[in-house]
This record gives C-alpha cells, structure tokens and sequence, in this order.
C-alpha cells in the first residue's frame, strides 16, 4: 500500500530552564494508507509528543514529517490548516478535549466551519450522521459534555476528529480513562471506523493489551527513540530488545498460560533532561555491555535467529 | 497556583437556576431587596423626586428633614432627597462605565497576552506589574489631572486603574484554560487563533469576568464618589453622592443631614453590590457548589 | 477458613447522603492472606475501604449498617483516639497517588518517623535510624542520604515507596492498598508488586489490595471479591474465579479484556452503563445489562452463597 506518513529523525526539545528535555529524540517510521501503527512506551518516553509533534501542534526541532509526500515541517500557518482537514487527532481525557460550554452540536460541526465546508443545513446533517456512526442519539447535538458518561464523551471526540473524513487519525491513549467493561466499546468502535472509513492510525498507548489488539505493526520507544518496531506478532511472539522483553514481562494477566517470566528492571526511567550515555537502557539492561555506555545502537535491521528485525541494540 | 482560576471546572448554570441559587442566602436577598429599591429610585427619578435637584431655594437653606423635604435642604436650598435620586442614577451609571472599562481592557488584556505567551506575556506582565505599583486612587487621580474632572473622566480613570487587577486574574485563569486540551483540540482542527480566543477561551472566562465586575463595583462606586468629594468628579451643579458629602462636610455639627443621607446612599450601595457579588462568586465558583 | 478471621466485615452498609453505596457487604480476611477486591469505577470498592479505617468522610458519608471487626474489636464502637491508635499501627494504609498523600513540606525521614514516635513512643535519634532501616527495606538505596530529602525530589515509584515505608513502619498486621500502582507505569508496577508480595511474607501481614485491574488481582491475591454498583457479586480463590467465573458480570468482564481476546477481533462488549446508586432496582443489579438474565433477575435480589466460591446470581455460568 502506498505510504501516507514518512517520519525521518524527527526531534522536538523542549528548553526548560537550565536543561534542555529531548522529548522526541531522532525518531524515524513510515505509516502506510489504512495501516494502524501502534506506539507503546512508558511515562516520559516521548510517545505523545511524537503525536502532537506530527501534527505539528508542536513544533519539531528537527527532521522531517511527509505526509502524502509533502514535507509538511516547513508550511506556514495557513497552509498548515488546509492539511489539518486530513489528520485528525483523539485525547486521552474525555473530560478534558471537549469544550465544556459548547454543546455537541457546536463541538462536532467546529471542524466543518472552520474549514468552510457545506452550508449550515448539509452541516447539520453531516453532525446527525457523525454522531449516528458512533453510536450516539441524534439529539445528543443540542445537550452539553458533562451530561455525558466518559465513554460517550470520547464518542463525541471520535464524531469530531472525523467529520472531516480524515486519512490519519492520531489516537492519544483513546482508552486508558475508560473503565474496562468500558474500554473495550471504544476499541470496537475505532476499530469498525478504521475498516469503513480506510482510517491510518498512530495509536498511542501505554496499555501493551489494548496496542496489541488494534495494532498492525508496533513501535516501542525509550526516552526519546524507538528501540524496536515490528510486527505486532513479531513482537510478542519474539520480543528482541531488552526492553520490550522487560516491559511485556511486566504485563499482569489473569491467564496462567500467558504469563511470562518476570524481568525485573532495576531503578526508574532516566530524567529525560540527563539521558545516560550510549543506549539510554544501558543503566537497567541486565545484558548491557561496556560498549553500551559508550556508543549508542542505531535503529538498523538486525539479524536475529531465523530472520532479522529492526532493533536499535548490540545484542544482535 | 492554579487558585485564581475557577473557569476550568465552573458548572453551567441556566440564568434561571443562577438566578435562585444566588437568593439562596439571607444576605444576598438582603442585598438586592437594597440595591433593587436604588436603582428604582434612579430609573424612576424624574417621576419620584419631589422636586427638581438642581432648583435652588425651593425650601430654606439648610433645613432640617420634614415632611415636605424628607431628607432635609442644602446650603442653597435645594432639595437633599432629589438630589439623591438623581445622584443614584449617576453614582450607579459611572459605577457600572467603570467597571465595564477595566473588564472589557483587563479582559482582553489578561486573555490575550496569555494565549500569545513568550516574549508578549513577558512585557505584558512586567507591564502590569508597573501599573499595579501604583495605588489605584494616586493613578486615577493622575489620569484626571491629565484628562481634567467630570463624572466621565472620573469613570475613566477609575477604570483604567482597575484594569491591571483584573488582567492578572484573566491572565492566570487563561493559563490554565490553554493548557487544557480542548484548546489543543481546536488548534488540532486548524481553528485560527481569534477563533480560539473568542468561541473557546472567552466563554470559559465569563463567569470569571463575572464575578470580578460584581466584586469591583462596589469599589469602583466608592472609587469615582471619592474623587467627586476631593472636587475631581462630577461638578457642581450635578448632584452626586461624593460631592454632596464633600458640600456638606462645613456644616456637619448643625445640619448633619447633608452628609449623613449622601453617605447612607453611597454606604447601602456599595453594601447591597457587595453583598450580591459575594453570593455570585461563591454560586459560581464550582468548589462552592453543592454547599451552595 | 479455620482460622480466627484478622478482619471481618459483616453486612457492611453506607450511604452518601440519602444514597446506599453500600449494601450488605461481607467478606473475611484471615491474618497472612491477601484478598482482591475488584470492580470498575463507582463499584464502592474505595468506600469499602476507607469505611474499614473509619476514614470515610461524614457529612456526607454515613455507615448505615454491618460490623467491621478487625483482630476482635469492633471497629465501628471505637472512639477517635483508640482509632487512631489502631491506624498506622495495626492497620497501615497506602494510596492510588502518591505525591498528595504525602507532604510536600516534611522530608520523607520526618513522615515515617513520626508514626514512629506517635505510635512506638520512639525518640527522634532511634525514630531516624528506624527509618533508615525501613528504607532500605522499601528498597530506597543508600537510605540515609534520603532522609532528608522532600517528596517532590523524589520518583512516583519512589514516592510510593516512601509511602509503603510509612505503612508498614509499625509492623502492621493488615495492610490496605486502595490503587497502589494505578498511577504507575508497567514496570515500575511489577517492582512495587514484588516489593509488597516479598514484604508481606517477611512480615506475615495481610493485605486488601483494591483495584481495577483484574490481572494485578490475578497474580498477586489468594483471593478475590468482585465488586458491582455497591455489592459483592462474587468471592472465590483467585485461580479458581479467573478460570471459572461463575458470576455473569464477572465472565463477561473478563471476556471484554483485550488481553482475552485475539488481537484484531471484535470484543465482546457490555451493553449500557451501570446504573446510578438512585437507580438500583428491587432484584440483581446487573440483570438490566446481563445476557443470561432469566425472568426471577429482575424481581429478586439473588443472595451471597457461601464459601469457598461465594456467589450472588440466579442463573450462574
């Protein structure tokens, strides 16, 4: 399939007094059309300022993003907007990302206004079929969010991102504020949407079940950088970098069968600010080598055991 | 850091419900039973005053309060009662211009300042940050001196001293809004900055606006009669409460009531609004609600 | 359960208001075992547990019924003072958020220690050396060092550490963790996990650990309550309820897992919402959204069998 989104080395810094934070530090991925690329990591690896960063509702401090072939980091503002109609993005806090004065109505046709599509009747409409698509009553348009349950409300924020039929959505933890039982409507709804409507997806997540579940490939990242993408059964079948193993054998499951033996990571993710030397995992990997501190692995097709994988890590 | 900025959580509040939860305190009943009977006296002036205010020796001078003048005659014989009617009408018309001014500029100010951020909030504080080094009286006292006295004057400078209060209040409750991902969502759709201040920020902001203008007024009441008194504000013949008060102060050991109905006036007013603007805030300051 | 029960709440009822939260809750926790009570946000496992240390906030919440024994004192007779002297001492306490449990303004070598001076009579010198043993115990290296410094120099993982060295500084006998690792990332949740399990054998204590997360239930409790809108539903050993619930609310929640499911498939998923603590009707409280409901569901309040697989349902898997 062709390629919508090509990444190259993409950095966004953020300066903070007396130290500068490389949230986003040389990332590079591309997203095929229709494709859902999953971005797992923990707190403060920078997953989700890639996300606000490829829309550019943050600004990189270097690399490239292409979208639809065009290298969208140097458009002006208004140039910007008109890309805007085709990548759209969902937050994590449905209580949050909806303007609480507005009402639905107001908050799902935002989008169509602002890009001067239709008249106020074909707007209209489109806001009735929108909220029909996901789930929601048609006279949900005239009430207010907080008369929302939180589930409904991340409805009501998916009616938004796509009313402009979008070819990209970027999904920012979509469901970790969601109850369980909860949970699982929302993925089923995002993932129903993705076939009907040929959505590409960056679906961010910390939670390595729901990012197994909707993902076609996975990017797991560590303060900054990408550590290993693959397929999402590659990755669980055979996780190759240290990390990843770490991080999927910390995963509790209620089935016996699918636990796996327990790695332990000794102390906590580096301060982004002080990243370690060498591979930033060197400090907590228990097979780090000398040359680990000194030199840092680059993303790079590695061969491993029977094929070879894309994995930033000396072991291979 | 975040405690001047209740817009993030305020509930909305259909007029109606506002309306009764805010005559939900003795107090603020109290207050708008007060400020309802001043602000009929001064619709209905030309219908209510016995006489005309500005006539002179319509009774003798100085007069003690009778049944024909209730509140008693001035030094040129004119009737107290009328003259506080009518000084109603302009002591609550200049109060409510005052405030309009600093919220309106403060508003603006503080909001956009904000949303812009970086080197514009910088100067824009430091800026604030001078204005707010003055007292408010020495400051409007010094715009009048350079604009010359009238009520209007006296408004505008009064005005223009509370704007830098106001601003700081806006600015911060502003921060914490455009941090809120609402303001990122609509940024996320291509909305344009004026879009966002104006159909996102600004509604967030009202009731803080709100409340600010119904605590400043009774200040900014008191703020534009004390410039009438020191012979800045409104002048003579205009009757306003201030300078009632500042006519009176000669004969205060024998004809008292020149002074204590102006004061009563000016004291019930700015009672009446603050007691109502205590209430609106706590109404409307969501970690009140559901005690409210 | 042969054994004396360390804590026994017995038809435990509270209200917020004029609202049940609450109803009839029961369950027992013998001295050593760790019991799970799971349930999805408004369940009332939170109240549960703030009712047990007397911690709940009145106005407006209100213990309308039930006993909580606790070694065999009733919990719910005592004055503020024998209460406090129980709290922190006998039952110690950790919490979902670390940082607003703790104060900012005293060092994390002042927080622990003062359980250690209120509670043991200590002085400050041994109260000092105490804490430093009881950091290296949470795993806080070079623990002296640390004393000194403030909750906000610190980690989330660390802070929670800090807050497991307060709850446990008296040795207690039960402890309660009410979302210990919601806050924290995955890894860091198996290192605070393994700390608490490694803790409670070397102490002999037993733990009520509260959560959302059915697989943290799974792999660290003896056994587990499942919790819907104020009831138990259903108690069994923790193998057991995740290889066989019984219960309707319980299967069907496990089946909405991701985790359960192949990655790509439709989820199973659970119709509607669960019901305001208003809206509670006369029969089971989750007959309105359950798929196996038969008529008796909507009319009678099945009741809680008894041990070891406790159930509340008409027509159970």
């Amino acid at each position: 399939m062709a390629t919508l989104l090509e990444v190259v080395d993409l950095a966004t810094y953020y300066a903070t007094p007396g130290a500068t934070i490389r949230a986003v530090d040389g990332v590079s991925f591309t997203l095929a059309e229709g494709e859902v690329l999953g971005i797992v990591g923990e707190s403060g690896c920078g997953k989700s300022t890639l996300g606000r960063t490829v829309l550019r509702l943050v600004e990189p401090t270097g690399g490239s993003i292409r979208f639809l072939g065009e290298d969208i980091t140097k458009l002006d503002r208004r140039a910007m907007v008109r890309r805007r109609r085709n990548m759209q993005v969902v937050f994590q806090d449905p209580f949050g990302s909806l303007n609480p004065r507005h009402r639905v109505g107001e908050i799902v046709v935002e989008p169509l206004e602002v890009h001067g599509i239709g008249d106020a009747r074909s707007r209209a409409a489109r806001v009735s079929e929108l909220l029909v698509l996901v789930g929601l009553p048609p006279d949900a348009a005239g009430r207010y969010p907080h008369e929302f349950s939180g589930g409904q409300r991340q409805r009501i924020a998916i009616a938004r991102a796509l009313v402009l039929e979008p070819k990209l959505l970027i999904a920012d933890e979509p469901v970790s504020a969601l109850d369980v039982s909860i949970q699982s409507q929302i993925i089923n709804l995002l993932a129903e949407l993705r076939v009907r409507l040929g959505l590409a997806m960056l679906f961010i997540s910390h939670d390595l079940s729901v990012i197994r579940h909707v993902s076609d490939r996975i990017a797991v990242m560590y303060l900054g950088r990408i550590v290993e993408i693959a397929s999402t059964a590659e990755i669980f079948d055979r996780p190759t970098h240290p990390y990843t193993q770490a991080l999927l054998s910390a995963v509790p499951h209620t089935d016996p069968a699918r636990r796996r033996e327990r790695i332990l990571l000794s102390g906590e993710m580096p301060d982004p600010a002080k990243p370690p030397s060498g591979c930033a995992f060197h400090t907590r990997c228990r097979h780090a080598m000398p040359r680990c501190s000194n030199e840092r692995p680059a993303l790079a097709q590695r061969p491993i055991e029977g094929g070879s994988r894309e994995v930033a890590c000396y072991l291979y | 850091m975040t405690t001047a900025a209740p817009a993030a959580a305020t509930t909305i509040l259909p007029p109606r419900r506002l309306i009764a939860r805010t005559l939900g305190a003795p107090g603020a009943v109290a207050g708008s039973i007060i400020l309802a009977v001043l602000v009929f006296g001064a619709i209905f002036a030309p219908l209510l005053s016995p006489f005309d205010p500005n006539a002179t020796r319509v009774c003798p001078r100085l007069a003690a309060p009778s049944f024909t003048h209730f509140f008693g005659c001035d030094l040129f014989g004119r009737d107290i009662f009328s003259r506080i009617l009518y000084g109603a009408r302009l002591s609550l018309a200049v109060g409510l211009l005052t405030v309009a001014i600093s919220l309106v500029a403060g508003t603006i100010f503080g909001m956009v300042i904000a949303f812009l951020g970086g080197r514009v909030d910088r100067i824009g504080v430091r800026l604030l940050d001078v204005m707010l080094g003055f007292p408010a009286i020495v400051l409007a006292i010094l715009i009048v001196a350079v604009l010359g006295v009238g009520a209007f004057n006296a408004a505008l400078a009064v005005g223009i001293s509370g704007i830098p209060r106001i601003a700081r209040v806006i600015r911060s409750a502003t921060l914490t809004l455009v941090g809120r991902e609402f303001v990122e969502s609509a940024r996320a759709v291509g909305a344009s900055q004026t879009r966002i201040l104006r159909r996102h920020l600004l509604p967030n902001l009202l009731p803080i606006v709100i409340v600010l203008g119904s605590l400043d007024l009774g200040g900014a009441i008191l703020s534009t009669a004390t410039l009438s008194f020191l012979g800045l504000g409104a002048q003579p013949p205009t009757s306003e409460w201030g300078a009632m008060l500042s006519a009176g102060r000669e004969f205060m050991r024998y004809a008292p009531w020149t002074m204590i109905f102006p004061g009563l006036a000016l004291f019930l007013a700015v009672m009446s609004v603050n007691l109502v603007g205590d209430r609106l805030s706590h109404v409307l300051d969501p970690r009140a609600s559901g005690h409210g | 359960m042969a054994e004396a029960p360390l804590l026994a709440v017995e038809s435990l009822s509270v209200a917020m208001g004029v609202t049940p939260v609450l109803e009839d809750v029961s369950f027992r926790i013998a001295p050593g075992e760790t019991l799970g009570l799971v349930g999805e946000s408004g369940c009332g496992k939170s109240v549960t547990a703030l009712s047990i240390m007397r911690l709940l906030p009145n106005p407006p919440g209100r213990i309308i019924g039930g006993r909580i024994l606790f070694d065999g004192t009733d919990m719910l007779s005592l004055d503020i003072g024998a209460l406090r002297a129980i709290r922190g001492d006998r039952i110690g306490m950790i919490f979902q958020e670390p940082m607003t449990s703790l104060n900012p303004v005293y060092t994390i070598g002042d927080q622990i220690g003062e359980s250690l001076i209120f509670h043991r009579g200590m002085n400050g010198r041994t109260a000092r050396s105490e804490t430093a043993k009881l950091l290296d115990l949470v795993g806080i290296p070079a623990a002296r060092n640390q004393l000194d410094r403030y909750p906000h120099e610190l980690s989330g993982g660390q802070r929670q550490r800090v807050m497991i060295a307060i709850a446990l500084a008296c040795r207690p006998r039960l402890l309660i963790a009410d979302e210990p690792t919601t806050a924290l990332d995955v890894t860091v949740q198996a290192q605070i996990l393994d700390l608490i399990g490694r803790l409670r054998h070397e102490l002999g204590m037993a733990v009520l650990l509260i959560t959302h997360d059915l697989g943290v239930v799974a792999e660290f409790c003896d056994r587990v309550a499942v919790m819907y809108a104020g009831r138990i539903v259903e108690e069994a050993p923790a193998a057991q309820l995740f290889k066989q619930p019984r219960h309707r609310y319980t299967e069907a929640l496990l089946h909405t897992m991701p985790a359960a499911n192949p990655p790509g498939r439709k989820l199973p998923s659970i119709s509607g919402t669960v019901p305001a603590p208003a809206d509670r009707g006369e029969g089971c409280i989750f007959a309105p959204r359950c798929g196996f409901a038969i008529p008796r569901c909507a009319n009678e309040l099945p009741p809680l069998t008894e041990p070891p697989h406790r159930l509340r349902c008409w027509n159970p898997a």
